[in-house]
């Protein structure tokens, strides 16, 4: 009976063992050898890191991104039809919360495809992508097949001072402001804000009208410290985020510790309405575009709901752009908008052959009309050709991309991917005033020395 | 049949393939990820090998301190309710509803077949507030109190966390005791019966001790599926307000696949593993000793 019951006892522990194991092993992941082996080293002799062409033009997208894949294929079909017939276009798309996971894995086993979604901190000279040669710098490539004046000016400077090189295409190129609807602000008797108080004094305003004020999505982190970032930036001067990249300057200084403040100010005082931590992005942009919101900070990929007659309730006439206003007193100014291009999307110098080039050439060329005319995209590349009727609010954005002539980043875009992800996470301890400016602030600058 | 188990080769034969699908998908990884704890890095910068420094980091690591807590306090915590009310179900169909209770059983056990994303994406929309407030609100209103946003506090998020576990998974507990129920001899109740032991005397005397050893399966059951809850506080609250939810389980993944740092995620992991192992050796030990004596 003693003997039975200690063997029976050692079968079940080892069954419960080995399935709580089980756990283990997935984080183990797949180790296929170690260091660059997978990467190339064709980039540093052969000037424009000409590779070799794959079998296929091959793009790795986002799931959540859609229009890519069907710019592209439009190019493919008809402007590049003969760049696709002599190497042909095939997506592949993995999930965007994927990617950091999925392209370390591709990169290691040597398998990138030629053109690729990547995680920001990994395409940065000191990531593990763009420290390792494994994706091309394009400047010199582009400018050698002369479509480098596809890149605009602007973009490749957002490009530039994102990633640190020219390694991403700039598919996209968002500013970022307040998204507002222009007839509650005319029933509040209000003109549009020009600073940071009067922007409050407008919430308030709206608040006591029975409207959610700013409708921002706390379930996703970032609409919220974005909210601080450009507090930040205004009130410290756009060079604000590279000082604490650079140790020049520490997020628990107290002109930083102010936007943290300030956040926090705003929820607690309702400015951000009710259940504002569980909103998710959809539902504040119906709030917004069904008129129960005065307004609500996003980018200029919001354009594409605001054009959708049936999504935007209000009309497209009455939603109005209007940037991050000044802080008084502050180095910054409304001026500069942040703007980004973007998810990264790399090209892998391996496959960046003859035909391969010719496809990039082609798109550089061409995307930009092309993204306009069919989606309402604004991108980073040129237009070249005719542009038939834009819709209001997209002139609108389209004239202040040419008027600008400094741009800051956002909050999170210099930071670690460790501190990305706290500063976002954290928020919402931040706004339901659970934790301190001071405390968010010196956790999140605690994360930054340790990952430095 | 004997003659077949008493063949050597065909033992071998049986159990080979079986065996190395074993060993290539669990034993290798399992090994693997164990030497990975002592590196640091990842598959494309490379690894380095660390010697104990991940586990000193593991130990220092506030945010990994915390996410032992959580794990161990969500385990506990749903445990304990989820095997007590699953008990009590098994008691009700056995004794109360006998004959009638499939209905109720199925009723009962029917959330345990819903994916636990759905469940917890049902469960947000039962208590949100704004501009879509769900039902919980409403009723909270209807009594005079102001509209809760649970999700924005740690107490609040956890407890969603718990109900919504139990809600799913009682069934499933309260299926299992109650086939343990099953296999208690009607006459041993029958003659307790008689010797005048009703009620809760019935239970803490005849029913528990004979139901032991299927109650600390499902303890043990129980424990090692929520020490190794992910998808549910992943699902409605992201682990989040900040990091107070976030288990054992989510920071590893974190770790390991957005940081890119397998080396720590594995020590992690490894934590984990231990944490499971204890929790099963502490329920097993006393009770190997109750069936000796």
């Amino acid at each position: 009976m003693n003997i039975r019951t200690r063997r029976r006892t050692v079968a079940v522990a080892s069954t419960l063992l080995v399935s709580s194991l089980t756990l283990a092993a997935c984080s183990g992941g797949d180790d296929s050898g170690s260091g660059s082996d997978g990467g190339s080293d064709n980039g540093s002799d052969a000037g424009t890191s000409i590779g070799t062409d794959a079998d296929s033009f091959e793009v790795l997208t986002a799931n959540e991104n859609p229009t890519l894949r069907e710019q592209l294929d439009a190019l493919a079909a008809n402007q590049c039809s003969a760049e696709n017939e002599a190497l042909p276009l095939e997506h592949r798309t993995i999930a965007q919360g994927d990617t950091v996971q999925q392209i370390t894995l591709l990169a290691s086993q040597g398998a990138l495809p030629s053109h690729f979604i990547a995680g920001t901190d990994q395409v940065r000279p000191t990531g593990d992508l763009g420290g390792g040669d494994l994706v091309l710098d394009y400047e010199e490539a582009f400018t050698e097949a002369g479509v480098w004046e596809n890149i605009l000016p602007a973009a490749s400077s957002t490009v530039e001072s994102v990633y640190g090189q020219m390694v991403s295409l700039p598919y996209q190129y968002n500013l970022e402001g307040f998204w507002y609807n222009k007839e509650i602000l005319a029933e509040l008797g209000l003109e549009e804000p020009q600073s940071y108080d009067e922007l409050v004094d407008a919430a308030d305003a709206a608040a006591e009208a029975g409207y959610i004020p700013i409708a921002q999505s706390g379930a996703d982190g970032w609409p919220l410290t974005r909210l601080m970032g450009l507090y930040i930036f205004r009130n410290v001067g756009p060079e604000a985020m590279a000082a604490v990249r650079d140790g020049e300057a520490s997020l628990t200084d107290p002109e930083y510790v102010a936007g943290a403040q300030a956040l926090q100010d705003l929820a607690l005082n309702g400015a951000l309405g009710d259940g504002f931590i569980s909103r998710t992005g959809d539902q504040a942009t119906a709030a917004l575009l069904s008129g129960q919101a005065l307004m609500k900070y996003d980018g200029t990929w919001l354009l594409s709901a605001v054009n959708d007659a049936e999504r935007n309730e209000v009309g497209e006439d009455n939603i109005g752009f209007m940037p991050f206003p000044d802080v008084s007193g502050g180095q910054g100014s409304a001026d500069q908008y942040p703007a980004n291009a973007g998810a990264a999307m790399a090209i892998n110098p391996e496959t960046y052959g003859p035909l391969t080039a010719d496809w990039f050439a082609c798109i550089a060329e061409n995307y930009g009309e092309q993204a306009l005319n069919e989606a309402g995209v604004l991108s980073g590349f040129a237009i070249n050709g005719e542009v038939g009727d834009i819709p209001p609010a997209t002139a609108d954005i389209q004239e202040r991309i040419s008027s600008i002539d400094e741009t800051v980043l956002w909050f999170e875009a210099l930071l670690d991917s460790e501190s990305n992800s706290l500063a976002s996470t954290n928020v919402s301890l931040l706004t339901n005033g659970d934790m301190t400016a001071e405390e968010y602030m010196s956790q999140l600058q605690e994360s930054i020395d340790s990952n430095r | 049949m004997s003659r077949v188990f008493g063949d050597r080769k065909t033992i071998l034969i049986l159990l080979l393939p079986t065996l190395t699908i074993y060993v290539m998908l669990k034993v290798i990884p399992v090994a693997w990820s164990l030497g990975l704890s002592f590196f640091q890095g990842n598959t494309l910068r490379g690894f380095e090998f660390v010697g104990i420094e991940n586990f000193q980091t593991f130990l220092s690591d506030d945010a990994a301190l915390n996410s032992v807590w959580v794990s161990v306090f969500f385990a506990v915590v749903v445990t304990a309710a989820q095997v007590t009310f699953g008990y009590l179900l098994a008691l009700l169909y056995v004794f109360v509803l006998r004959k009638g209770s499939a209905f109720v059983r199925t009723a009962v056990f029917f959330p345990m077949v819903l994916p636990t994303v759905a469940v917890s994406l049902l469960f947000k929309s039962l208590i949100a507030v704004g501009e879509n407030q769900g039902p919980v609100n409403d009723a909270i209103n209807a009594f005079g109190g102001e509209s809760v946003e649970f999700l924005a506090s740690t107490s609040g998020t956890m407890t969603i966390a718990i109900v919504m576990t139990l809600w799913s998974s009682m069934g499933f507990y309260a299926v299992l005791l109650y086939t343990g129920l099953l296999d208690i001899p009607e006459e041993v109740v029958e003659s307790a019966r008689m010797d005048g032991a009703t009620g809760p005397r019935l239970v803490g005397y005849i029913i528990i001790p004979l139901s032991l050893p299927i109650l600390l399966s499902s303890i043990i059951f129980s424990l090692n599926a929520t020490l190794k809850v992910f998808d549910s506080l992943l699902a409605l609250n992201n682990g989040g307000p900040g990091t107070t939810t976030a288990p054992l389980t989510l920071y590893m993944y974190r770790t390991a696949f957005e940081y890119a740092e397998y080396g720590y995620g594995s020590t992690i992991a490894l934590a984990l593993t231990l944490l499971c192992l204890v929790f099963t050796l502490v329920v097993f030990r006393p009770s190997s000793k109750r069936v000796e004596d």
